[in-house]
C-alpha cells in the first residue's frame, strides 16, 4: 500500500517536490518558532546594556579575524565548565548579539566571562604576539590591529542597522556613534563624557591600547574583550556577595 | 507531467546473483531489486523510536506554544548543574573548611593540606594567573617573577593575599596603587641626569653594564637617586613594600635590567596592572593561591 | 564550447554578462573603500573576461541540430575540472591551517594569512568549491541519463556552474579580506547570499524542466536525493542568512536573529548543510555511480524509500545536538538528541543498501580502485553517522563538544565519505565524458586510493586521540575535588596530534594532486577514443517524436 503510494509519488516531479518541502519543514518549525513564543526562553535582565560603538566595532573585528573559530563564548551547564570559567551562560546575555558567537570549537579557552579578567596591557601584548606572554600558545599574532586606525565614520550606520534588527539604540546614540568611539578610548578628550552619559557609569573609558592619541583597531577589540560577560549581571549567582 | 510515454516500463526480471526480482524499471542500465526491508532495520527503527518516546516522557521535550512539556522527572539542566556544584562544594568542605579557618602558618605546617593546595593551586594558577606570571610563576617582561621571592609588597601571606584580592592599579575600589613616575617625559630629569642615575643603578646591582658607566657618572647619579628615587625605592635602593616599589639591587627585574629598558622605565614611567580577583575567585581559592604562590620557589628550584 | 551555444543563447549570455558586469560596477562604485567594492571589481573583471570568451565565438556558425541527439555534457566536463582544482586548493588550505595549529609562527604577518581567516576559506573551498562543483557536475550528468532527456537548454547549466563558482570565489576572497558573517558554513555576506539564491533558483528550474521532459516514468532515487539537496539547501540558506546590511555600499550586515534564536537557526542550518549538502547530494552521486560501476542492481528499492524519507524528515530535527547543555532550552536539546538517535537507522540503511549492492561484485572491488573508493566511502559514511548519532547523545556530547573529536568526526565524514565517493565518481565519469576507454593510469588511481585511505586514517585517529584526551583533561578531577589540569596543559598535550594530523592531511592532499594529474592526462590523452555508445544518448534520438 505504502509502496504503491510511493510508486505514484515518484512519477510526479511536482508532487515529489512538495512532499520534500513539507517533510523537511516540520523539524525546523517545531524547534525554532517556539523559541520566539515561550517567554522563559530568554531570561529577564533589566540591567542589560547595549554595546558601545567602540565595543561593537571591536566585536566586528573579532568576527573579521575569525576568533570565534577557536574561542567559544558559551559556558555550558556542566560542573567542570562552571568551576573553570564561571557561572553558566544565560540566553539573555547574547540577546543583543546579531549574530551570536557561541562558537563550536575550543582551540583556545572559553571567553564568555573574560571581561576585566586581565589588564588592557596584557591583551595588547597577547594580541601582538601571544607567545610573548604565553609561550605554549598556538594563537595567531595580530600585530596589524595595533597599526591599523579604526574606521569610525560609518559607526552610526552600524548602530542603525542594529536598531533595525531590534537592539534598543536611541537616536542620540546613533547620532553620536563616531564621537563616542573616540571618546571611549581617549579619557581626557571632550568626547569621553558622552560615553558614560549614554551607556552608563560602569562603561570602561580608557586608552585601551595604551595610546590615547590614536584610535586603533586594537582599542576596539580590547574594549570588546573587556566587557565580555559584563553587559548584565543576570548570570552571577545571587550568593556571590554573601560568600565573601 | 505524470505518467508519460509508458513504453519505458520494462519487464521485471530475476537477478541471477541474488535470485531476487527487480522492480522492472531501468535507468540507463541501473536496476533495483525488490528486496524486502530487512527485519533488522524495522527492529532498530522501533527500538530507537521507543527509546525516544520514553525519553520524551521523562525529560523536557515538546513545545506547546507558550510552554513545553517538562517531563516526569522534572529535570532541568540548570538545577542539575547547580546541585552538582553545590554537592562538589560540600564534598570539598572536608579540607576546604580547614583552609578557610586555619591561619596561613598552620596550613603551611600541615603537609596533607599543603598537598591539596599544590593540586588545587596548580590548576587555579594555570587557568587564571599563568598567562601573565607564566605556568611556573616565573613571570615575563612586565609581569613579576613570583618564584623569585623578590616581593614588591612584602612576602608575608597576608600581604600577598591582599594583593590577589584587590589587585594592583586595578579597577577594584580598594586596589593597591603604585606608580613609577615618568621622570623623563614629565621633565623632572633631563637626559644626562637619567644617564647618570642609571649609571648609579647599574653600579649597585645586577643591571647589565652595557654602557660601562664611569664611576663619576655613578657618583653623580647617586645624588640624583637620593633626591628623586629614594623616597620610593629607599636609601639603599632595596625597595619599599608599602609603596610596591621594587628592590633595584637584586637580580630580579620586572621589566628588565638592560640599559634600554631601564631607560624606558625611568623616562616614561611604569604602572603595572595586576587584576583584582575578588568577585571572580572565592576567598578560599584566593587563599589557596596565596599558599601556592608562596610555595613556588621551594618547589621549582 | 561557446560554439555549441545557439546564437540566441550566445546573445542571452552577453546580456546576462552585461547585467552582471553592471552589478559589479555598481558594487565597485558604491563600495569604494570597502571590501564590497573590491568584490564588485572582481565581478566586473570576471564578467568582462567571460564576455570576451563569448565574443570570440559569437559569430561562429550555428551548432548542428545533431547536438540534440546527445546529452549536453560540456558543463559537467568543466565542472569536473573545477572540482579537482577546488579540491587541491581546499585541501592545501586544510594542510595549511593544520600546520598553523602545530607551528603557529609559520605564517606571514598579514591578516589574510591568519588562522581565523584561512579556516573558513578551507571549509568553504572544500565543501562548496570541491563538494558543490562535484554535485553540480554529476547531477547534470545523472539527471540526463536517468531521465533519458537532454538538459532543457544550453545556457542555464552554464549560468549555474559559473554563477556558483563566482559565489565561491567571492566567498574565498571575502574571507581573506575579513568579510564574514561568522555563521559557520554560511559565512559569505548578504550580497553573495542573494546571488547564490538566484543561481540556486535556476539550478532547481533545470531539474524540474529536465524531469518534465523525462522519458522514464519513474524518477530515479539519485534524483530524489539531488532534489532534496537543492530544495532543502535553498530553504536553509534563505532563512539562516536573513540579515540587514548597514548600507548598500558596505559588505557588513547584522543578522536578523540574535542570541539563542540565532544559535538554533544557525545550527539548524549548519547541521543540515551537513545533511543535505554533504550527505543527500553525495548519496545521489553514490546511487548512480556505484551500481553503474559495479554493474549490479540496487540491493533494495524499498530500503531506498525508507532511508530517503527517514533522512529527509529526521535530519531537520537534529541541529540542536550542536547546542547541548548551552543556553538553548533543554526541551530543544532533547528533540535534537532523540531524533539524531533515530536518524542512525535510515543512515545505516542507506550505507547498507550501498554495500549490499556490491554483492556479486566484490571481486571488482578488489581489483578496481575506483569501485573501492566508493565502497570505502560507504563504510566511512556508516562510521561517521554512527559516530554522529553517538556524539548527539547529551552525556557523550558533554565530552566531545568543543574538542577535536568533533573535528575528527567531521573529517571521517569529509575525507572518508564525501571526498572518497567524489573521487570514485570522478574516476568513473571522466572516461565516460571524454570518451576514453579508461583513466590515463590505473596505477595512479591505486596510488591515490592508498594515499587517501592512509591520510584519512591518520587524520581521524589523531583527532580521536586528541579530542578525547582534551575532553577528559578538561573534566578530570583530583581526589580532593578540584580540576586536575589547566587549559594550557590540555593545549600542550595536543601538540603531537596536531603534527600527526598535518601529516595525514598532507598524504590526502598528495592523493588529490595525483588524482588531478591523472584526470588531466586522461583528458589530454590522444589514445583511441571510444566510438559513442548508442545507449548514452537521450530518448529523442531513439524515438522519432520531438522531446516535449
Ligand atoms: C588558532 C586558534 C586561535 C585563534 C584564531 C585565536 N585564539 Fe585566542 N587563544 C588561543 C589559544 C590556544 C589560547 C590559550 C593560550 C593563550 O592564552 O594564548 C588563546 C587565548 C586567548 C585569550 C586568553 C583567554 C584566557 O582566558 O586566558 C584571549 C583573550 C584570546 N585568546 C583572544 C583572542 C582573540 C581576540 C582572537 C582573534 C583576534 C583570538 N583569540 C584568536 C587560540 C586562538
Ligand atoms: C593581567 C596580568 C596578570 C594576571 C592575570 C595576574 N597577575 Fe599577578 N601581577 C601582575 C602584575 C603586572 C603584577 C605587578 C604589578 C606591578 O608591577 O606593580 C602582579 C603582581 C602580583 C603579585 C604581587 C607580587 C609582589 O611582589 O608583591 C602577586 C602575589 C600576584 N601578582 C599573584 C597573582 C595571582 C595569584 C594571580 C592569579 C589569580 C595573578 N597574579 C594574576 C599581572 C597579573
Ligand atoms: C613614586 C614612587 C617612585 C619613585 C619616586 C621612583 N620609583 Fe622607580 N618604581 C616605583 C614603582 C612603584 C615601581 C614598580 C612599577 C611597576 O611594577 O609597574 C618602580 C619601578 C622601577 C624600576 C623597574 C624595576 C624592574 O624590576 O624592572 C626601575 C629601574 C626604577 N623604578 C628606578 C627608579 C629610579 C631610577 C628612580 C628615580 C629617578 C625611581 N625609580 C623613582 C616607584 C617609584
Ligand atoms: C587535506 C585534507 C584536509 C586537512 C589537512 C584539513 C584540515 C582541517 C583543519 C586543520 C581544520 C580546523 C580544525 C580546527 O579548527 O581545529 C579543518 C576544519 C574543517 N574541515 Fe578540513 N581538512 C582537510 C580536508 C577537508 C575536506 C575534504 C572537507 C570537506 C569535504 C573538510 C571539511 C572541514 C570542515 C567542515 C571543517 C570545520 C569543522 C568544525 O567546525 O568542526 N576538510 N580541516
Ligand atoms: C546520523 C548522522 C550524523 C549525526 C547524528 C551527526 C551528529 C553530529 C554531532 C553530534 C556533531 C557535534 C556537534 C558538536 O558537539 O558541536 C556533529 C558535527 C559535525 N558533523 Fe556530524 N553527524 C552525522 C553525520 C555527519 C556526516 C555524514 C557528515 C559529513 C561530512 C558530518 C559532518 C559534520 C560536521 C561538518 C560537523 C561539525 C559542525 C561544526 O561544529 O562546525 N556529520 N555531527
Ligand atoms: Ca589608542
Ligand atoms: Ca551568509
Ligand atoms: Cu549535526
Amino acid at each position: 500500500m505504502a509502496e504503491f503510494f510511493h510508486r505514484k509519488l515518484e512519477r510526479n516531479a511536482i508532487g515529489f517536490v512538495v512532499a520534500i518541502v513539507a517533510v523537511a519543514s516540520i523539524g525546523g518549525l517545531v524547534e525554532i518558532a517556539p523559541l520566539f513564543t515561550i517567554d522563559e526562553t530568554v531570561e529577564d535582565a533589566p540591567d542589560m546594556r547595549v554595546y558601545t560603538p567602540l565595543e561593537l566595532a571591536g566585536r566586528n573585528i573579532y568576527i573579521r579575524e575569525g576568533c570565534y573559530a577557536c574561542h567559544s563564548q558559551m559556558i555550558r551547564t556542566l560542573r567542570d565548565e562552571v568551576e573553570r570559567y564561571g557561572p553558566y551562560s544565560l540566553a539573555v546575555e547574547s540577546k543583543y548579539d546579531h549574530p551570536m558567537l557561541w562558537g563550536s570549537k575550543r582551540t583556545g579557552p572559553d571567553i564568555a566571562r573574560l571581561g576585566d579578567k586581565y589588564s588592557d596591557a596584557w591583551h595588547v601584548a597577547h594580541l601582538i604576539n601571544p607567545r610573548d606572554v604565553v609561550p605554549e600558545s598556538v594563537m595567531p599574532k595580530y600585530g596589524w590591529l595595533a597599526r591599523n586606525a579604526l574606521r569610525t565614520d560609518d559607526l552610526g550606520l552600524h548602530l542603525k542597522a542594529m536598531s533595525r534588527v531590534g537592539v534598543p539604540y536611541t537616536q542620540e546614540m546613533i547620532d553620536n556613534a563616531t564621537n563616542d568611539a573616540f571618546g571611549q578610548a581617549s579619557p581626557d578628550s571632550s568626547f569621553a563624557g558622552g560615553v558614560t552619559e549614554r551607556y552608563g557609569e560602569a562603561t570602561h573609558v580608557r586608552a585601551f591600547d595604551g595610546d590615547a592619541a590614536r584610535l586603533t583597531e586594537m582599542d576596539a577589540l580590547v574594549a570588546y574583550l573587556q566587557i565580555l560577560g559584563k553587559l548584565t549581571d543576570a548570570a552571577q549567582p545571587k550568593t556571590a556577595s554573601a560568600e565573601e | 507531467m505524470t505518467n508519460r510515454g509508458s513504453k519505458a516500463v520494462a519487464l521485471e526480471k530475476r537477478d541471477p546473483v541474488t535470485g531476487r526480482m527487480t522492480t522492472g524499471h531501468e535507468w540507463n542500465g541501473i536496476e533495483e531489486l525488490e528486496t524486502p526491508i530487512p527485519r533488522v532495520v524495522i527492529f532498530f527503527l522501533v527500538v530507537t523510536i521507543l527509546f525516544s518516546i520514553g525519553y520524551w516522557i521523562f525529560m523536557p521535550a515538546w513545545p506547546l506554544g507558550w510552554t513545553y512539556t517538562k517531563g516526569l522527572l522534572g529535570i532541568d539542566q540548570r538545577t542539575t548543574v547547580e546541585q552538582q556544584v553545590e554537592q562538589a562544594k560540600a564534598e570539598r568542605a572536608v579540607w576546604m573548611d580547614q583552609i578557610e579557618q586555619m591561619d596561613f602558618a598552620t596550613i603551611q605546617a600541615d603537609s596533607a593540606l599543603m598537598g591539596v593546595v599544590q593540586e588545587a593551586g596548580a590548576t587555579l594558577f594555570g587557568d587564571n594567573c599563568a598567562v601573565c606570571h607564566g605556568t611556573r610563576g616565573t613571570g615575563g617582561k612586565g609581569f613579576p617573577d613570583l618564584a623569585a621571592k623578590a616581593w614588591l609588597w612584602g612576602g608575608d601571606p597576608e600581604a600577598i593575599a591582599e594583593t590577589i584580592r584587590v589587585g594592583i592599579n586595578s579597577p577594584h575600589e580598594e586596589t593597591r596603587t603604585s606608580q613609577m613616575l615618568a621622570f623623563g617625559r614629565d621633565g623632572m630629569l633631563d637626559r644626562t641626569q637619567i644617564d647618570d642615575v642609571l649609571a648609579y643603578v647599574q653600579s649597585i646591582g645586577t643591571a647589565s653594564e652595557q654602557a660601562q658607566p664611569t664611576p663619576e657618572a655613578a657618583a653623580r647619579g647617586s645624588e640624583i637617586f637620593a633626591e628623586n628615587c629614594a623616597s620610593c625605592h629607599g636609601e639603599d635602593a632595596k625597595g619599599m613594600h608599602d609603596l610596591g616599589a621594587p628592590d633595584l639591587t637584586d637580580a630580579s627585574w620586572i621589566y628588565g635590567g638592560d640599559l634600554q629598558t631601564l631607560h624606558t622605565t625611568v623616562y616614561s614611567g611604569r604602572q603595572g596592572h595586576m587584576p583584582a580577583w575578588e568577585g571572580r575567585l572565592s576567598a578560599a581559592d584566593r587563599k589557596i593561591l596565596t599558599l601556592y604562590v608562596l610555595a613556588l620557589p621551594q618547589e621549582k628550584q | 564550447m561557446v560554439a555549441q551555444l545557439t546564437s540566441g543563447e550566445r546573445q542571452l549570455s552577453l546580456v546576462v554578462l552585461f547585467l552582471l558586469g553592471l552589478a559589479g560596477l555598481a558594487m565597485g562604485v558604491a563600495g569604494r573603500g570597502d571590501p564590497i567594492g573590491v568584490h564588485g571589481l572582481m565581478v566586473l573583471v570576471i564578467a568582462a573576461g567571460l564576455a570576451f570568451v563569448v565574443m570570440a565565438s559569437f559569430y561562429a556558425p550555428e551548432p548542428s541540430p545533431e547536438r540534440l541527439d546527445h546529452y549536453y555534457d560540456d558543463p559537467s566536463k568543466v565542472g569536473i575540472v573545477l572540482t579537482m582544482i577546488w579540491a587541491v586548493i581546499g585541501m592545501f588550505l586544510g594542510v595549511w591551517v593544520a600546520s598553523l595549529l602545530a607551528w603557529p609562527d609559520l605564517t606571514f604577518d598579514a591578516g589574510w594569512a591568519s588562522f581565523g581567516r584561512l579556516r573558513p576559506a578551507h571549509t568553504s573551498a572544500v565543501i562548496f568549491g570541491f563538494g558543490g562543483n562535484a554535485l553540480i557536475a554529476t547531477s547534470f550528468h545523472v539527471l540526463q541519463r536517468t531521465s533519458r532527456a537532454r538538459l532543457p537548454d544550453q545556457f542555464s547549466p552554464w549560468f549555474v556552474l559559473i554563477g556558483y563558482n563566482i559565489f565561491c570565489v567571492i566567498a574565498a576572497a571575502g574571507y581573506f579580506m575579513g568579510v564574514t558573517q561568522s555563521k559557520e558554513y554560511a559565512e559569505p555576506e548578504w550580497y553573495a547570499d542573494i546571488w547564490l539564491v538566484i543561481v540556486w533558483v535556476v539550478y532547481f528550474a533545470i531539474y524540474l524542466r529536465t524531469l518534465a521532459r523525462r522519458k522514464e516514468p519513474h524518477i530515479y532515487v539519485a534524483n530524489w536525493y539531488y532534489m532534496a539537496f537543492i530544495l532543502v539547501v535553498a530553504i536553509l540558506h534563505i532563512v539562516n542568512n536573513l540579515a540587514v546590511p548597514i548600507s548598500l555600499g558596505s559588505a557588513k550586515s547584522y543578522s536578523l536573529f540574535s542570541g539563542v534564536q540565532d544559535a538554533m537557526t544557525q545550527w539548524w542550518y549548519g547541521h543540515n548543510a551537513v545533511a543535505f549538502f554533504l550527505t543527500a547530494g553525495f548519496l545521489g552521486m553514490m546511487y548512480y555511480y556505484l551500481p553503474k560501476r559495479a554493474g549490479r542492481p540496487i540491493f533494495s528499492y524499498r530500503l531506498s524509500i525508507i532511508s530517503f524519507w527517514g533522512i529527509t524528515f529526521l535530519y531537520m530535527w537534529a541541529g540542536s545536538h550542536h547546542l547541548h547543555y548551552t543556553a538553548l532550552p533543554q526541551w530543544v536539546q532533547t528533540l535534537g538528541m532523540t531524533f539524531s538517535v533515530v536518524l542512525l537507522v535510515p543512515s545505516w540503511a542507506s550505507a547498507g543498501n550501498a554495500l549490499a549492492t556490491l554483492n556479486g561484485a566484490w571481486h571488482k572491488v578488489r581489483d578496481d580502485a575506483t569501485l573501492r573508493f566508493m565502497m570505502v566511502a560507504a563504510v566511512f559514511y556508516g562510521l561517521t553517522t554512527f559516530e554522529g548519532s553517538f556524539m548527539a547523545i547529551r552525556p557523550v556530547n558533554s565530552l566531545s563538544h568543543y574538542t577535536d573529536w568533533t573535528v575528527g568526526h567531521v573529517h571521517a565524514g569529509a575525507l572518508g565519505w564525501v571526498a572518497m565517493i567524489t573521487f570514485g565518481s570522478i574516476y568513473s565519469i571522466v572516461p565516460w565524458l571524454w570518451k576514453r576507454e579508461r583513466m590515463y593510469s590505473a596505477r595512479l588511481v591505486e596510488v591515490h586510493f592508498w594515499l587517501a585511505l592512509a591520510g584519512t586514517i591518520i587524520y581521524v585517529f589523531a583527532m580521536w586521540n586528541s579530542g578525547i584526551i582534551q575532553g577528559l583533561m578538561w573534566r578530570t578531577y583530583n581526589e580532593s575535588g578540584t580540576l586536575t589540569y589547566s587549559f594550557i596543559e590540555s593545549l600542550v598535550a595536543m601538540h603531537p596530534y596536531y603534527i600527526a594530523r598535518a601529516f595525514g592531511g598532507l598524504l590526502f592532499l598528495t592523493g588529490a594532486v595525483v588524482g588531478s594529474y591523472n584526470v588531466w592526462m586522461t583528458i589530454r590523452s590522444a589514445s583511441a577514443s571510444l566510438a559513442k555508445p548508442t545507449e548514452d544518448m537521450p530518448e529523442a534520438r531513439l524515438s522519432p517524436e520531438p522531446a516535449e
